[in-house]
């Protein structure tokens, strides 16, 4: 049981980034949170993440089983940051050679195909499109296999069909998994989200996602009135 | 090929250039001499240059090849050690206001005649601009390969080794080029305090014995040595950036 529940405030240098914020992420699940920019979405990630060195946290983030979440926790962002000088093989297997475990060539292979990369296995990142790239991410991150996937904004520089795509191909291969994704595109939260937040200046408003499982069609009319829903609150949050 | 040409153009319009000017201003030959006097000095002493040019090249290439190491290390050793860094980066600032030349002296009492003050001022001179460039390379390295490799749990010198070590070769080829310049000034240096081989030696020679062809002569292969050197340094800094995809 890997669900969390953050709770709290943060500060910066004593200037408040949120304050009075509780973030449920459900076992298993897709929450997706939602929020202009700077309104301290990526600090609640990098706490996930066990990055936030230079943040002030009061607070706290409980694990329902009680664990703590370091090594459990994998981060997916909107740079791919993939090794110019690795192939692909190469950067799927970059968390087993930094903790210097036996590099499993096959499973990585394996999951190289299975994110639709076969033909590109021994290419480096400069002979990939923008798109190719964030499947080699993905599949780094499946390597990682850890229960609790952190993306941020991992879609929002590729073009509207690749992240179509993307979408598809995140939710297959992260099925079960607990899935915390920050975004700006209401759209894709409309998509992905088991559980919705919008996070504003004065705290989290939750959002009614659509009934339907995910992920969901893009013409669903539930998608788009929700997608509107989230739209509105986005706008009037700032 | 046009790198060479354009090389060839401004060689041949320096060499011009100059003669000229040894002919309008009729300077004597033992202040101004000629191309045409330096070059038959060159041919002339070729095998006393070249046995000369041998030992600063040594003397060169091993200061070089230890500055670039030591250098290379301590900016590693920075890199990894906050604490390290706050002891030694004012140290190294401090140091940089040290004219190493005033060291020349001081390094042929204690060392001797032979080769090694020279490798060591080479050295000195090189030390700081590798560590500097290599250490700014370290820093540079994205954050976003360095947020990943921590929540992959990477290990500190695993993390060095794969990640920020490969992310700061750029900067480390720019300090190996400029190493590549300073290098011989260090070695010509040390020879000028105290030698009994090596160009500088020469230049010191012929200059006492009024011989300023075979002193332009002198100096001349130490320009070739030293452009021939920052080419080839050059060169494998390239086919290195181009195998890394750096220029990608």
């Amino acid at each position: 049981m890997t669900g969390l529940h953050l709770e709290g405030n943060a500060t910066i240098d004593g200037t408040a980034v949120f304050d009075g914020v509780s973030l449920p992420v459900e076992n298993g699940r897709w929450t997706c949170l939602l929020g202009r920019s700077g309104v301290g979405k990526s600090t609640i990630m990098r706490l996930v993440a066990g990055l936030a060195d230079h943040v002030r946290f009061t607070g706290r983030i409980d694990v329902d089983d009680g664990n703590r979440l370091e090594e459990r926790v994998t981060l997916m962002a909107q740079q791919d940051s993939l090794l110019p000088w690795l192939n692909t093989v190469d950067n799927v297997l970059l968390g087993a050679r930094l903790r210097g475990q036996r590099l499993d060539r096959v499973r990585a292979s394996r999951l190289i195909d299975q994110v639709g990369l076969g033909e590109h296995q021994h290419k480096k990142p400069h002979a990939l499109s923008g798109g190719q790239r964030q499947r080699v991410a993905l599949a780094r991150t499946l390597m990682e296999d850890r229960p609790v996937v952190l993306l941020d904004e991992p879609f929002s520089a590729l073009d509207a069909r690749v992240r179509a795509e993307m979408q598809e191909l995140a939710a297959e291969h992260l099925a079960g998994r607990t899935v915390l994704l920050v975004t700006h595109d209401p759209g894709e939260a409309a998509r992905l989200g088991d559980s919705i937040h919008v996070m504003t200046g004065t705290g989290l408003i939750s959002v009614e996602p659509p009934s339907s499982p995910v992920i969901r069609a893009y013409d669903d009319p539930e998608v788009l009135a929700c997608q509107g829903r989230l739209l509105r609150l986005l706008r009037e949050a700032s | 090929m046009i790198r060479l040409m354009r090389f060839a153009a401004v060689s041949a319009s320096l060499i011009l250039l100059w003669h000229l000017l040894v002919v309008m201003t009729g300077l004597p030959p033992f202040i101004l001499p000629g191309p045409m006097r330096v070059a038959a000095a060159l041919t002339g002493n070729i095998e006393l240059i070249g046995h000369h040019a041998l030992v600063t090249i040594a003397e060169v290439l091993l200061g070089l090849g230890l500055g670039s190491l030591l250098g290379a290390m301590t900016a590693i050793g920075l890199a990894i050690s906050p604490m390290a860094r706050t002891l030694l980066r004012p140290m190294m600032v401090i140091s940089q206001a040290l004219p190493v030349f005033a060291l020349a002296p001081l390094l042929t009492l204690w060392l001797g005649y032979g080769l090694w003050p020279k490798v060591i001022m080479a050295l000195l001179i090189i030390y700081f601009p590798v560590t500097s460039a290599f250490f700014d390379g370290l820093m540079a390295t994205p954050r976003g390969m360095l947020d990943l490799a921590r929540v992959m749990n990477g290990q500190p010198w695993r993390i060095m080794a794969h990640i920020r070590i490969p992310a700061g070769l750029p900067g480390l080829a720019s300090g190996l080029k400029l190493a590549a310049v300073y290098a011989p000034i260090g070695a010509i240096i040390g020879e000028w305090v105290g030698a009994s081989q090596g160009l500088g030696y020469l230049m010191l020679l012929a200059n006492g014995r009024a011989k300023t062809d075979l002193m332009f002569a002198a100096l001349i292969v130490i320009v070739i040595i030293t452009l021939s050197l920052h080419a080839s340094v050059d060169r494998l800094c390239r086919v290195l950036a181009r195998r890394m995809q750096f220029d990608a």
